[in-house]
């Protein structure tokens, strides 16, 4: 496989110089495991702290007189609620309510919003965003910034060492403050499960802040390869695997993210679908399925009831280290929408035994405060 | 005993009409941390190059084919509960099944190590 085309992180030396596989994401060069392999960047992040790159994300504010009601034509989420210094999950519909793409949102002022978006979904987001806010908000893409996760937890612990304080930030707020004497903004979030630390810093500064934080006890670089076990464990969301725009916020069991006051007046695209959705229900729902024997199940492996009648499919599936056992994701119609329901998943020609699960498989352990 | 590979990383050890077969210590490096194995029950027809059993890694799913034709006499079951075993000892413990072949002419288009060791390299 050739590189040449694809685009590298500030930290792409260090990868290689890690001993990284590296593999070709969203038109990224990005390290997919590093010779600790997988299962055991998995198991790692799980019981000590694990560090991913994820500089291929798209950040990006906006600034206007009143941003988050701006933004908020375009998201279903209460971003007029957002305090200052506070961070919330949410998502870009499209006019059939739809999931365009999910993101953060922190709130870094009242007229300064922070954004982080997919990778593969950035271009097109930027595109939606500047053209939806117009002349009515500054919108500006942070191409010099890099982005890596501190996750797990140890990572307080760590951050407490180079970054005094950082240990007592509130889970899902934003603040400024230096890690190990660079300049950095930080949210307290992730996307495995594990309490942890989002840091966006300046390209030039990525790789000597890696280096500190890997020189930290604990802590061990962590591919995208885990990054996607440790996600699917703790029930979230993968865009264009378990939501996109063929899935709206209800059916994809993300009705928390629409705020109390969104859902009375909507004004954000689909509303009228996700409204009449919240309502009554959705046809279909994203749900935890837990294979009963060893084999897993893939994306795309199609779900049956245990007559052979066709549910659904399998969106994301695989192995899940910590669950010790296959785990997977997937729509059924609401009616089977229950944990404990039999199903069947038809893995290469065979009808395998699994039942509905909650999500997440494993608890999650954020921050509390 | 007599052993050949192939192309897609399976290994077979032969001796007379019967085989076992596996996976090679390239393709278990490859594919990274082995958590499923699936194998063939006895009595069941594989061809040359036919899908014969499975293995999965955290990441994917991978199939493996029969080196050569021939009827399944045993599975190891060991690997169903002991998946990583295919991780620690590919060549050796981690046999995926028994047969007896069907047609041992078939074993010329297979490499021996010098060959496959050096088909390897050219992968690197």
């Amino acid at each position: 496989m050739s590189d040449t085309a694809l685009l590298t992180t500030p930290l792409d030396a260090l990868h290689r110089e890690l001993g990284a596989k590296m593999v070709a994401f969203a038109g990224y060069a990005m390290p997919v495991q590093y010779p600790l392999g997988v299962l055991g960047e998995h198991l790692h992040t799980r019981k000590s702290a694990g560090l991913f790159d994820v500089s291929h994300m798209g950040q990006v504010t906006i600034e206007a007189d009143d941003p988050a009601a701006l933004l908020e034509t375009l998201v279903p989420g209460d971003v007029q609620g957002l305090a200052v210094g506070r961070t919330r999950y949410s998502v870009f519909t499209n006019d059939a309510g739809g999931i365009l793409d999910d993101l953060m949102i922190s709130k870094l002022s009242p007229t300064k919003l922070f954004l982080v978006v997919n990778a593969a979904c950035k271009d097109a987001d930027f595109a939606h965003m500047a053209a939806a806010l117009a002349g009515k908000a500054t919108v500006t893409r942070l191409d010099g910034r890099a982005l890596m996760a501190l996750q797990g937890p140890k990572a307080a612990a760590v951050m407490a060492k180079l970054a005094p304080g950082a240990e007592a930030q509130g889970f899902m707020s934003i603040a400024e403050y230096a890690v190990a004497g660079i300049p950095c903004l930080v949210t307290r979030s992730g996307y495995t499960g594990e309490d942890g630390f989002e840091i966006s810093v300046a390209n030039a500064e990525a790789e000597k802040l890696a280096r500190a934080l890997l020189a930290a006890e604990g802590v061990a670089p962590i591919g995208l390869g885990a990054r996607d076990s440790l996600r699917l464990e703790a029930g979230l969301c993968l865009y264009g695997s378990d939501i996109d725009t063929a899935t709206t916020p209800v059916e994809a069991r993300l009705n928390w993210i629409i705020g109390k006051r969104r859902r009375e007046q909507g004004g954000f695209p689909g509303a009228a679908i996700i409204q009449k959705q919240l309502a009554e229900g959705a046809p279909r729902l994203r749900v935890g399925i837990k294979p009963d024997g060893r084999a897993p199940a893939r994306a795309h492996t199609q779900i049956t009831d245990v007559d052979g009648t066709p549910l659904g499919e399998i969106t994301s599936g695989g192995f899940g280290p910590s669950a010790d056992g296959p785990v997977a994701m997937g729509y059924v119609p609401a009616g089977f929408a229950v944990p404990g329901m039999p199903v069947k998943l038809v893995v290469r020609g065979k009808a395998l035994d699994a039942h509905v699960a909650l999500l997440p498989f494993v608890p999650h352990s954020y921050h509390k405060g | 005993m007599s052993m050949y590979f192939t192309k897609d990383h399976e290994w077979i050890k032969v001796d007379g009409d019967t085989g076992v077969v596996g996976i090679t210590a390239y393709a278990q490096h490859a594919l990274g941390d082995i958590v499923y194995v699936e194998v063939p029950e006895s009595g069941r027809e594989l061809r040359l190059g036919g899908d014969a059993a499975v293995v999965e890694s955290v990441k994917a799913a991978s199939e493996v084919y029969s080196p050569v034709s021939g009827t399944v006499t045993a599975g190891n079951a060991v690997l169903a509960d002991q998946p990583a075993l295919v991780n620690e000892s590919p060549e050796d413990q981690a046999w995926f099944f028994k047969l007896t072949l069907s047609n041992p002419t078939e074993l010329e288009g297979l490499m021996d190590r010098a060959a496959y060791d050096e088909y390897v390299a050219g992968l690197e």
